[in-house]
């Protein structure tokens, strides 16, 4: 009988990676017509276990049993088969096809694909949902909340009576994920049996009504959510009672601009303005947030200042370092070798970490040398010095390697960032931009990166934080600069503006710039 | 509900194997498996001899005593392996920026009919060594040019390097018939073939081989220490893994391509000249004969380390004499190098597999379940 | 006006090996596969189809005729998937390199057809391989009565041997098949991005076998037109001379569409016999190199100006494995 109410039950479900452990003897029940809300921090464990139901991975060892049964789960038509769907946190759509195309992809049905007669089919099937798509419109002109609405669409076209989401307000704005809300109740109320998996404790109080919390690869308990609060929820997926507030230390009292961008526009190889006229000003001593849905601009926005990306009209003023005094220059055009060589100690920590910022098959000792591998006279390189600021490295950021000769792919997120960032930071920059730095981290790494980004705040150096966690920003930050297609919708004070406000921002280049203090 | 129907269609078993990445593997056991591999490929091998209706063990006998048996045997398989090794370089030079220059034979021919253009019509005007010095330069440029024409195309528009170096096999080949029959025609009228060079012109010989094997085996320590131990050598190797991350560190990315490129077809260049020069003593279109391509191989299966590239394209020598030997004696078609090699190489790209992961099979029934 | 009927139809019929291998490139392609083997699996198309007519002659005695035919196209066909399913096996089973395991499919497939085409002229009584006359003839042009008699659109439309319809036809399913099907959609979605078709709950190691082997089986029976058509059923060494390269550039120039392919292949075709129709006052050598040289030019061209849509699907030349992470 108890099984009857179970949609899923997970037993002693275990998953290694080679020498990881990533999940450990797990049990989990989901119901029909609750919500339960998957909660851990990053890495420990809970989009591989969901992986595992919707026949990704296959488990070492364990038993899963749907709807009183047991089965095993080899692929993802296996969980389909059982009604079980997964929306990724990275959508798995096809981009060149269309929104009905993605919705009928493997399914079985006539040989002859009927374009016309399945857009009307989906088109009905959304508006039942109070969805709002145009079935025979591409992917790639998609806009994110589009294509998630796409993925529940398609699940629900495939029968899917136990939804499991990834993630799913990652991308959105706060106005937005108050609608996938809704939509979620609805479903539930529906009597379907949904996972959300989440990290954002605020999340988990706002819609689910059960929570298990997941720690360290292990099931730490499942809790009513009703019953709970923040801090409990804390500590069970910490492991500690910790205080989740980020130091914010006071900028110097004597704003000192140190880069000044003046409509600066920039074109991508297809013509489309990705910046389009940005201005705003980074002081020494500050940390400026950038926010935005993310393909707004924030990676042209560092990559043009960096010298990576071709800029079409605007100036970057940097203060030069040179004896000759500190004036304003413009490094608009120049090469990264170009603005090293004008003084500018500019250090970027980019958001692609092992496809950008490092080479994921070298070591860290060949890693340290990527931006200084110039130096020195002669047709050799030197390995000595970088060997020792690897060796240096590892002992001041706690960096947990096997050494210094080991491959970066082989290190967990966290070392690979703090690998990242402290290379970047042994530069002494004079101005730092560091692109969603904490992305993927646990609460641990993730504070150590806050530390060590406020440390090079109070040495005065400026620095630009493109970040996608609203929290985190309205914290962190002291002003917050808010992308949307690639315009300024504006500049705010961060201790005087609430997520809501941002999150319009996010939506609505033109919307009124009050509290702006640029 | 359409559930309950569906749930039996899944089944309740373990797959039967599964793939799981090796979370580390000692070097004997990686050499254990390639070695495995290796002696698999000659087993196919001598399965394909024996449909043929001959002894397998005589067969590979024999090719050993074709490349080994006697002074002039052994003279032979290092002619062999000369080009080869000397390609090797070329390829894996190009190989690890990820550039996929299977053009090595265009530009070893660009190399030699810049030398051969020398040797032919200015053999007159210079003393010997000079000559050959001259000679040698030409043909360096030569290959290095032939090299850096689609490297500019792929550093400036992305154009895809592989068919456009192959693409240049086949119009420096065109090239060679055209001269053959046209302008440098030995006997106007006569049979489409080019003059033997005049002696200042050809390479001298240490200990019986032309002087290339000495020059080939000096470029082998010039590139591994090129690609091991230089400011270059790390630029190829970033751009190889990410131009991105190339672009980051401030590396210049066009220019390292074209750079690589034309070091890479000047070696080939280099290759040309030793063949026309020290092996055949005039141009012909068989001047690479596809060592260009065998080059690649040798590359691969060295893992792009010129050290143990002496050691693979001497075994491939080996099989070509070995498999011209066998043609005499067995009527077995030469051809039959390339078959083998190219079994050879499925087997060790296959293996790598199995250094990188390792296979689970579903347990038996019995204890399946509780574990 | 004959010279330009002429011209077609000459460019038609040496345009067809090349047709066939860029169609079985273009459905390998689409499922994600780079297979640079096509040269090789042309050289094994062709020697196994002249192996297979022979096989029939020898078996019952006869010079051939049209049996002899039907099983060179069902050898060619057979053994091109032969090569493609090592490649499959290494690049999807094995996940090797596709660059390298394609050139060494090149190296094998061209060693294969040598090798094998000198045993079996070695054992023939003649010392070549050589079909009979029987079978030659299947492989002539056909001669509709009255509709070949049409004029200039008779000779245009009804004057070429079976394979050059084939080919035609394996164009315009392949391209019903890709836009209209569902296991056409489900293809070109495993080629642009295996791990969203794998969540759909596609099979993408199915998906990829497949089209792989019968796109390798669609070039071998372009290698097999070049022993049977070209070289007049007898064996010539290094016969394929690098057209299944430029039947790989030719997928590049028709934009993964096989209807476009019939138009590269065409204008190629062209190009390799030019030096009969157009005589330029140039050297004949000079004459084959244009081929090569529009190759690159094609290259070129098509490179500098790249769409979304009619490009080559996103995910070849990357292997698919869903457990990576």
């Amino acid at each position: 009988m108890t099984d009857e109410l179970n949609a899923i039950r997970l037993m002693d479900i275990t998953k290694s990676f080679g020498d990881v452990l990533a999940n450990h003897n797990i049990s989990l029940d989901v119901r029909y017509g609750e919500i339960l809300a998957l909660l851990g921090e990053n890495g420990s464990g809970k989009t591989t276990l969901m992986n595992i139901l919707s026949g990704i991975y296959y488990p070492d060892s364990g038993h899963i049993i749907v709807g009183g049964e047991e089965v095993s789960i080899h692929s993802p038509k296996d969980a389909h088969d059982l009604g079980i769907g997964m929306i990724h946190q990275h959508f798995k759509l096809v981009d060149v096809l269309t929104a009905t195309e993605n919705i009928v992809l493997g399914l079985k049905g006539d040989a002859r694909l009927n374009r016309k007669d399945l857009n009307e089919t989906i088109g009905k099937l959304s508006a039942k949902y109070g969805f709002e798509i145009d079935p025979a419109k591409k992917i790639y002109n998609m806009s994110v909340s589009e294509k998630q609405t796409v993925e529940i669409i398609k699940l629900l076209y495939r029968g899917a009576e136990i939804l499991i989401l990834d993630e799913p307000t990652a991308v959105l704005t706060p106005q937005e994920s108050e609608k996938l809300f809704k939509v979620l109740r609805n479903m539930r109320n529906d009597g379907k049996a949904i996972v959300i998996i989440t990290h954002k404790l605020n999340e988990v109080l706002a819609v689910s009504d059960r929570v298990s919390i997941l720690r360290k690869g292990c099931s730490v308990g499942t809790v009513i959510t009703g019953d709970t609060n923040r801090q409990e929820l804390t500590e069970l997926m910490v492991g500690r009672a910790v205080s989740l507030e980020i130091e914010r230390p006071d900028p110097p009292a004597i704003k000192d601009a140190f880069l000044k961008v003046i409509d600066l526009t920039c074109v991508d190889s297809d013509g489309h303005t990705v910046l389009d006229n940005i201005s705003f000003t980074l002081n020494r001593g500050e940390i400026l947030g950038v926010a935005g849905i993310a393909g707004s601009g924030q990676r042209e926005l560092c990559e043009a200042i960096t010298g990576l990306y071709p800029i079409k009209g605007g100036a970057i003023l940097c203060r030069g370092e040179t004896p000759s005094g500190s004036f304003h220059e413009n490094i608009v055009g120049k090469t990264p070798t170009e603005i090293i060589k004008k003084g500018v100690a500019m250090a970027f920590v980019p958001e692609d970490r092992l496809g950008m910022g490092l080479v994921a098959s070298m070591d860290m000792v060949d890693n340290m040398m990527l931006k200084s591998y110039k130096n020195g006279k002669g047709p050799f390189t030197d390995r000595s010095t970088p060997k020792k600021m690897a060796e240096h490295m590892i002992k001041a950021l706690d960096i947990v390697t096997p050494g210094v000769f080991t491959p970066i792919s082989l290190l967990s997120g966290g070392n690979v960032q703090k690998v990242l960032l402290g290379r970047e930071i042994a530069s002494s920059p004079s101005v730092l931009l560091v692109a969603y730095p904490v992305r993927g981290l646990d609460i641990n790494s993730s504070y150590t990166i806050y530390d060590l980004l406020n440390e090079q705040k109070k040495k005065n150096v400026a620095i630009l934080y493109i970040g996608e966690d609203l929290d985190v920003l309205l914290e962190l930050c002291d002003r917050i600069m808010v992308l949307c297609g690639g315009k300024v919708s504006g500049i705010v004070d961060a201790k005087k503006t609430s997520k809501d406000k941002l999150g319009l921002m996010m939506v609505h280049a033109d919307s009124e710039k009050d509290g702006e203090t640029a | 509900m359409n559930l309950i129907r569906s749930r039996s269609a899944v089944e309740k078993k373990e797959p039967f194997v599964r793939m799981v990445k090796r979370s580390g593997i000692t070097w004997r056991k990686a050499y254990l498996i390639r070695a495995l591999a290796l002696i698999c490929a000659l087993l196919t091998g001598a399965l394909i001899i024996l449909l043929l209706g001959h002894n397998p063990v005589s067969v590979y006998a024999d090719m050993i005593k074709g490349s080994f048996g006697s002074r002039i045997s052994r003279i032979e398989t290092i002619k062999i392996a000369i080009p080869l090794l000397g390609s090797s370089l070329c390829v894996a030079l190009a190989f690890k920026m990820k550039f996929w220059n299977i053009g090595a034979e265009g530009q070893i021919l660009a190399g030699a009919i810049a030398a051969s253009y020398i040797a032919l019509f200015h053999h007159q005007s210079m003393p010997g060594p000079l000559l050959l010095i001259f000679m040698f330069l030409v043909a360096v440029l030569a290959g290095g040019l032939w090299g850096l024409i689609p490297a500019v195309f792929k550093a400036r528009f992305n154009i895809n390097e592989t068919l456009f170096t192959l693409m240049f096999n086949y119009i420096a080949l065109g090239f060679i018939n055209y001269l053959q029959n046209g302008p440098w025609k030995e006997i106007p009228g006569g049979f489409p073939k080019i003059a033997m060079f005049a002696f200042d012109a050809r390479l001298p010989k240490v200990f019986g081989v032309h002087i290339g094997w000495i020059i080939v085996l000096a470029l082998v320590f010039l590139v591994y220490g090129y690609m091991k131990y230089t400011k270059h050598g790390y630029e190829i190797s970033v751009v190889g893994e990410s131009s991105n991350t190339a672009l980051y560190a401030g590396m210049n990315v066009r220019k390292i391509i074209i750079r690589t490129m034309f070091i890479s077809g000047a070696i080939a260049g280099l290759v040309g000249f030793m063949q026309v020069s020290g092996s055949d003593y005039t141009l012909t279109n068989y001047t690479a004969n596809g060592v260009g391509f065998t080059a690649i191989t040798v590359a691969w299966l060295s893992k792009l380390n010129p050290l143990i590239m002496v050691a693979v394209s001497a075994f491939l020598a080996i099989l070509q004499k070995g498999s011209n030997r066998i043609q005499t004696d067995f009527k077995i078609p030469a051809s039959a190098a390339s078959l083998l090699t190219g079994t050879i190489l499925f087997f060790m790209l296959g293996c790598e597999f199995f250094i990188t992961y390792k296979l689970i099979f579903r347990k038996g029934q019995k204890n399946g379940r509780n574990r | 006006m004959d010279v330009i009927v002429n011209l077609f139809c000459a460019a038609v019929l040496a345009g067809t090996p090349l047709l066939f291998g860029t169609l079985g490139e273009i459905l390998t392609e689409k499922s994600g596969n780079l297979n640079l083997g096509v040269e090789g699996m042309m050289f094994m198309g062709a020697i196994s189809g002249l192996a297979g007519a022979l096989f029939y002659e020898n078996l019952f005695s006869v010079p051939g005729g049209i049996p002899a035919a039907v099983l060179a196209v069902v050898f060619s066909f057979l053994f091109g998937m032969l090569g493609a399913l090592i490649y499959s096996f290494l690049t999807v089973t094995l996940r090797a390199n596709q660059n390298v395991t394609g050139l060494a499919l090149t190296i094998f497939g061209t060693g294969f057809g040598n090798f094998f085409g000198d045993v079996i002229g070695g054992r023939s009584a003649s010392g070549y391989a050589a079909v009979g006359a029987a079978t030659k003839a299947v492989f002539q042009n056909i001669r509709i009565p009255y509709l070949s008699d049409i004029p200039y659109l008779g000779k245009l439309l009804f004057s070429y041997n079976f394979l050059v319809y084939l080919g035609i036809a394996v164009a315009v399913t392949m391209a019903v098949f890709l836009n209209k099907t569902r296991t056409g959609l489900n293809l070109r979605a495993v080629g642009e991005d295996p791990a969203a078709a794998d969540a759909a709950g596609i099979n993408v190691t199915k998906y990829k076998y497949f089209a792989t082997c019968i796109g390798g089986g669609i070039c071998g029976i372009g290698g097999m037109y070049i022993s049977m058509v070209i070289c007049s059923g007898v064996w010539v060494n290094n016969c394929v001379s690098g057209m299944g390269w430029i039947a790989v550039a030719l997928v590049i120039f028709a934009t993964w569409s096989p209807s476009r392919a019939l138009l590269g292949s065409l204008v190629f075709g062209g190009l390799s016999i030019m030096r009969m129709y157009i005589p330029l006052g140039i050297p004949s050598q000079i004459y084959d190199i244009f081929p090569y040289l529009a190759t690159v030019i094609v290259l070129i061209a098509t490179g500098i100006r790249q769409s979304r849509e009619h490009a080559i699907p996103k995910s070849t030349g990357v292997n698919y494995f869903r457990e990576e992470r």
